[in-house]
């Protein structure tokens, strides 16, 4: 007997919480991008989940969708990231607010 | 209870464990290899889902592209051990009483909907029906993803390189 989908629906949920609790409570800016990349994950999880449900593959072709875009993400993020670094010497969000109104 | 039932709960402590250890690590290192144990444990769940292919590329792209990626962005902007702004968390209340809001909302979701299962389907390899929905159905999104791709990295290479002097980026 397999496991059910809400099993790995409520584990992708509870995935994603972890991640939104990241980005709020976290100023360091790559941990911030690490908890972005567990949301994307339990996104993942819950797209692979459905494709078992229903016994269809579609699914799992959104999910490569998900990780090309993560991966875009990452290569634009850190570059970004390493920029503002050598101009301003801080990875503290809060510190980083010149586009702030 | 079945070995299945079992080996997917310990996959599951995994990954929410080392997520858990993500948010709260006060050590970046830690958290970056945390979230190693999060994507293996996320491509353990994919093969349990039958989805053989996914938890390949699952590897290959974010234990050996983006944690790679992750590790050179921590070696290079940051005093490891630097722990002040490290270990500081901001608004810690009102954060934990906006995940809780939300995912209350989605276990309610979760639990109230009727899930009823297509019986009988025995996942065989994923590999070919993948490919071939990824050229017949979903080819525009496919190449819109492959230029995506191509766009972010001349970007992020052209962010990253010390040679563009003209502006403060």
């Amino acid at each position: 007997m397999a496991v059910a989908t809400s099993h790995y629906l409520i584990l992708s949920a509870i995935l994603f919480s972890i991640g939104v609790a990241g980005v709020l409570t976290r100023r360091n800016a790559i941990v911030i991008f690490m908890c972005i990349e567990l949301m994307l994950n339990a996104v993942n999880l819950a797209f692979v989940a459905f494709a078992r449900h229903l016994g269809q593959a579609d699914g799992q072709v959104f999910v490569f969708f998900v990780m090309a875009v993560a991966a875009a993400e990452v290569a634009v993020g850190l570059a970004i990231i390493i920029a503002v670094f050598r101009n301003r010497e801080t990875v503290d969000v809060a510190e980083v607010n010149l586009l702030k109104w | 209870m079945a070995l299945s039932t079992l080996t997917f709960y310990l996959f599951a402590l995994i990954t929410v464990g080392s997520g858990v250890v993500v948010v709260f690590a006060n050590r970046l290192i830690h958290a970056v290899f945390a979230l190693l144990f999060t994507f293996f444990g996320t491509a353990g769940l994919y093969v349990f889902l039958g989805a053989d292919f996914v938890a390949g590329a699952q590897v290959l792209v974010y234990v050996g592209g983006i944690l790679v990626l992750m590790l050179f962005g921590v070696m290079l902007t940051n005093r490891i051990y630097d722990l002040q702004i490290l270990a500081e968390r901001v608004h810690f209340k009102r954060s934990v009483a906006v995940v809780g809001v939300g995912f209350a909302l989605l276990a309610t979701i979760i639990f109230r909907t009727p899930w009823q299962m297509v019986e009988g389907v025995e996942p065989a390899s994923t590999t070919v029906s993948i490919g071939r929905l990824l050229m017949s159905e979903y080819v525009l999104p496919f190449e819109i993803a492959a230029m995506l791709l191509l766009a972010a990295l001349i970007g992020a290479s052209m962010l990253a390189s010390r040679d563009n002097e003209e502006g403060d980026l």
